[in-house]
């Protein structure tokens, strides 16, 4: 493997792996956590960056998408993870996202206003426009339970294909949006990559997500999530607002996956309620699941694993030449099985997900090195 | 002297890491009654429970009818002649009186015996004929203390595992349920390990007292000598 | 008024679609105190299984016994193979498993048959008799209307009548005490989803034939569906089930009739919503409806 599609795994694992909640009781001291967070993630950021220096186009985009997916599994992992609400609806929310940004940018488009301020705005809007149905959906969720919430996101996520037909004269139908791409601003150079401007407003989006969810684990919000989650009864007892908890969790969680959403539509330069499925929905929760529940170096897991399932089947493709039928046939559906399958056996016997297995080896293999004291 | 019908030994049992019982003994000879006493906590039902395989020992050894319990699962006990009536009873109050007293006879394979035995439950306990096709939660709390030791006779047991049947109960229906014991161990041989708070009522038709203390048993002899015993009664049974 | 009847019979007869569908749910409900999120893709599996052998044999008779026997089977195998090892440690634990069945089993679909659709014949005529000028129901929905009448009858039967029947409800309310009577309660979790299986397997049989087709996705939105159904009957409750069956069915079809196709998720979703924000129970859920 001279050149490995999953050249960002090496580089970034190994200093987000200290974004993990700590143990309670291990937390340092409480004032330096921000600054340690900024640090760490100007460190990935600078070491995303200069390898994005290498890659040709395509690499470029994979790395952009798996910062956009990012996103959106750092805050969907909070919610499920350490929330224990359970939402089978975030495809739509990325939905949601996506398609604010492509409205924002053909209107602004439509009156001649461009500009480089236009991706940051619109991707601002695609934020405030999903929280807030992430505030209508999580008002609902506060009062449900387990399979009803989860029965209920789900008809959420039904809701796509549908709404985007009802009124096809704002979202056109299955056709959906394209609008003008985001291209590379003129100082740095006529001949500037613009994939790699793309993967630059990705990495933007995903280091200030991820440095805000790491915040938000470490501070007394983050305390009440896993509080409500463990017990209901006792953190009511404990003076948590339980219902309000839960509705700011789905909030926060739904911005961020607006935001992923409308990185995406960035990337692609449109939007199609066939982008959107159920199956997305699904593949989420799948990812977060596979990385590791509630842990956000887990959600970087889990961004990786989404891009790799949409681009190994035509790895596959490539690698082996198979009868015509055959190969249509496993396209995609084989990276799936495996998936679903790891998905399961996680469940069962590896709760933790990738992100504890890591973990467990990497401890493993320091106890028979002699450690360097701190 | 013949082998006791059950005989228990060293048994430790408990919840997870927390140790409730600690080297636990007894020996309930056939055709008996043994009143279990002990304060509230003492670990009583634990040891019923341990018996019947809702817990698993950490160690000892339960011999019933000259075998060894261990391993045997929870729903093949009563194919050997052991019923368990639960604290609290355990009628299903969702179903029928009458579905409740078969669901005690279902492994049954001699059909017409199982019959035979719920219509004997019936003639036994007049209140439950009254109410057949009641749902358990309509039962007073007397008449759901006579569902559930009818359904565990319907399976015509050998050793009956009784938990605190007075709990809640006026004292003449508990004096009725004490009799009744007394009556089966004469008339049918049937043997029966009696968890009781209430003593009096316990002792009065116990032929051995077994007193549980902290999840040891403490004191064990006749329950003559027990009634009898003041420095005994004082210091375990608060009276 | 002819376009209301049309609207009222067609909705009936999906609605007993839906019906048989969240009856198959509230059966692992009660049994196994979970939603089977992966019902939706069991029956498809089994609907695959039941056309291949339509194709084979020519009989479509023989395929809608074999779509039910792979039910039972399948019901059987998830839950001696999965959902006995779930832990509880992690509430949402037995919903993400089922969603990793559900993966896997539209990615195993369209790996052996491919993901396009496939036409599934119905055994009789699915277009409307025309009695006196008014186009009304068809002989499928007729087929549709027994075939679910005779498994509810027969589940009914099961419960109330056998030994097994009250084997399964003693150990659904009460699984210690249900041990202690030498219930192996266990193997009626065994069969509680080997039934539902079988009877989604059912569903799936009858409802795939009217304007689905057979694809792996087939019965997604059946699934949200027959789940709102099995909610707005209460989950507790086999004949709230039948009963919300048929009202969302009807509902559906009312909609759908009047406002457009595309309106199906929307209204779905306000439904269920409706019925978990002001009557979390289910309609039924003051109505002592546990006896089948
Ligand atoms: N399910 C349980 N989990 C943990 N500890 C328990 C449980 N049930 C009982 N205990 C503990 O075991 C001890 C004995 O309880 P128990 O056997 O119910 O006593 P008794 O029946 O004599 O009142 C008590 O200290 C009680 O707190
Ligand atoms: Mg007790």
């Amino acid at each position: 493997m001279t050149q490995s599609p999953y050249a960002t795994v090496d580089a970034r694992p190994s200093p987000l792996r200290r974004l993990l909640p700590p143990p309670p009781g291990a937390a340092g001291p409480r004032g330096s956590t921000l600054l340690r967070h900024l640090v760490l993630a100007v460190l990935a950021g600078a070491a995303v960056v200069l390898l994005t220096n290498q890659l040709e186009p395509y690499r470029n985009l994979q790395v952009a998408r798996v910062c956009a997916f990012l996103c959106v599994t750092a805050g969907f992992t909070i919610l499920v993870g350490l929330n224990g609400q359970l939402s089978l609806g975030h495809g739509a929310l990325m939905a949601t996202g996506a398609y604010t940004v492509a409205l924002v940018q053909r209107g602004l488009d439509g009156r001649d206003l461009r500009g480089q301020w236009s991706v940051p705005l619109s991707l601002l809007l695609a934020v405030a426009v999903t929280a807030l149905l992430g505030l209508v959906i999580g008002l609902a969720a506060a009062r449900l339970r387990g399979p009803y919430l989860a029965g209920v996101t789900l008809a959420v996520a039904t809701l796509v294909p549908a709404v985007t037909t009802i009124f096809t004269g704002v979202f056109n139908g299955e056709q959906g949006l394209p609008f003008p791409v985001a291209t590379p601003p003129a100082f740095l150079g006529a001949y500037f990559q613009p994939e790699r401007w793309l993967a630059w407003i990705a990495l933007l989006a995903a280091l200030l997500t991820m440095l805000l969810m790491a915040n938000l684990v470490r501070s007394r919000y983050g305390r009440s999530l896993r509080a409500v989650r463990d017990d209901e009864v006792a953190a009511r007892l404990a003076g948590i607002h339980v219902a309000r908890t839960q509705v700011l969790a789905f909030v926060v969680s739904a911005g961020c996956a607006g935001l992923g959403g409308g990185v995406y539509a960035v990337l692609t330069a449109t939007v199609a309620s066939g982008k959107f499925p159920l199956e997305l929905s699904l593949f989420l929760l799948m990812a977060i699941v596979i990385g590791g529940l509630g842990s956000l170096a887990g959600a970087v897991w889990g961004a990786l694993l989404l891009v790799a399932l949409q681009d190994l089947p035509a790895l596959l493709t490539e690698a082996f030449t198979l009868p015509g039928g055959l190969a249509q046939r496993l396209e995609g559906n084989l990276a799936l099985a495996v998936f679903g399958l790891i998905l399961i056996v996680v469940m069962l016997v590896a709760p933790g997900g990738l992100q504890d297995a890591v973990r467990k080896a990497t401890a493993r293999l320091g106890r028979r090195r002699p450690r360097p004291s701190r | 002297m013949t082998e006791p019908l059950l005989r228990v030994e060293g048994l430790h049992a408990g919840y997870g890491a927390v140790p409730v019982l600690r080297d636990v003994g007894l020996s309930v000879a056939a055709r008996t009654i043994t009143a279990v006493l002990g304060a509230n906590g003492a670990g009583k039902t634990t040891l019923l429970r341990t018996l019947s395989g809702l817990l698993a020992p950490t160690a000892g050894r339960i011999v019933f009818d000259g075998a060894d319990l261990r391993g045997v699962r929870v729903e093949r006990l009563v194919h050997r002649g052991l019923a368990h009536v639960p604290e609290g009873r355990g009628v299903v109050a969702e179903l029928t009186v009458d579905e409740n007293l078969r669901l005690g006879g279902l492994w049954r394979r001699d059909r017409a015996d199982a019959r035979r035995a719920l219509d004997e439950v019936y003639h036994l306990f007049e209140p439950l004929a009254r109410r057949r096709q009641h749902a358990g939660h309509q039962l007073s709390g007397g008449e759901r203390q006579m569902l559930a030791l009818g359904r565990a006779l319907v399976a015509r047991p050998r050793l009956l595992l009784l938990d605190e049947p007075s709990l809640g109960l006026a004292p003449r229906v508990t004096a009725q349920i004490m009799a009744l014991l007394q009556r089966l161990r004469d008339d049918t041989g049937l043997t029966v390990l009696l968890v009781e708070q209430n003593v009096r009522s316990a002792l009065s038709v116990a032929d051995q007292g077994v007193v549980m203390s902290l999840g040891r048993v403490a004191a064990a002899t006749t329950a003559t000598r027990l009634r009898d015993d003041e420095h005994l009664r004082h210091a375990y049974l608060g009276f | 008024m002819e376009r209301f009847l049309f609207l009222t019979l067609d909705g009936l007869s999906t609605g007993a679609v839906y019906a048989a569908f969240a009856l198959a749910l509230v059966l692992i409900w009660r049994a196994a105190r979970l939603v089977n999120f992966a019902q939706g893709a069991m029956a498809v599996a089994t609907a695959y299984v039941g056309y291949a052998v339509v194709a084979a044999t020519g009989s479509y008779w023989l395929g809608l016994a074999a779509a039910v026997l792979a039910g039972l089977l399948l019901g059987a195998l998830v839950e001696r193979v999965l959902m006995r090892f779930v832990g509880h440690a992690n509430p949402l634990g037995d919903v993400i498993v089922a969603l990793g069945l559900v993966l896997l089993i539209q990615a195993v679909l369209g790996m052996v048959f491919g993901n396009e659709y496939r036409p599934a014949a119905a055994p009789f005529d699915t277009d409307g008799l025309t009695v006196g000028g008014i186009t009304a129901i068809s002989p499928y929905d007729l087929w549709v209307f027994a075939a679910v009448a005779v498994v509810v009858v027969l589940l009914a039967l099961l419960f109330t009548r056998t030994p097994i029947g009250l084997r399964m409800r003693a150990s659904a309310f009460a699984p210690e005490v249900s041990r202690l009577l030498g219930v192996d309660v266990n193997r009626m979790l065994t069969v509680g989803w080997a039934l539902a299986a079988a009877v989604g397997a059912l569903a799936g049989m009858l409802v795939i034939p009217t304007g689905l087709g057979l694809h792996p996705h087939a019965m997604d939105l059946v699934f949200v569906i027959a789940f709102t159904a099995a909610v707005v009957g209460g989950l507790d409750s086999p004949v709230g089930a039948v009963i919300g069956g048929l009202l969302v069915g009807l509902i559906l079809s009312y909609v759908t009739g009047y406002l457009g196709p595309d309106t199906t998720p929307l209204a779905v979703l306000a439904l269920l919503l409706a019925v978990l924000l002001v009557r979390p129970g289910g309609l039924f859920s003051g109505v002592r409806a546990r006896q089948v």
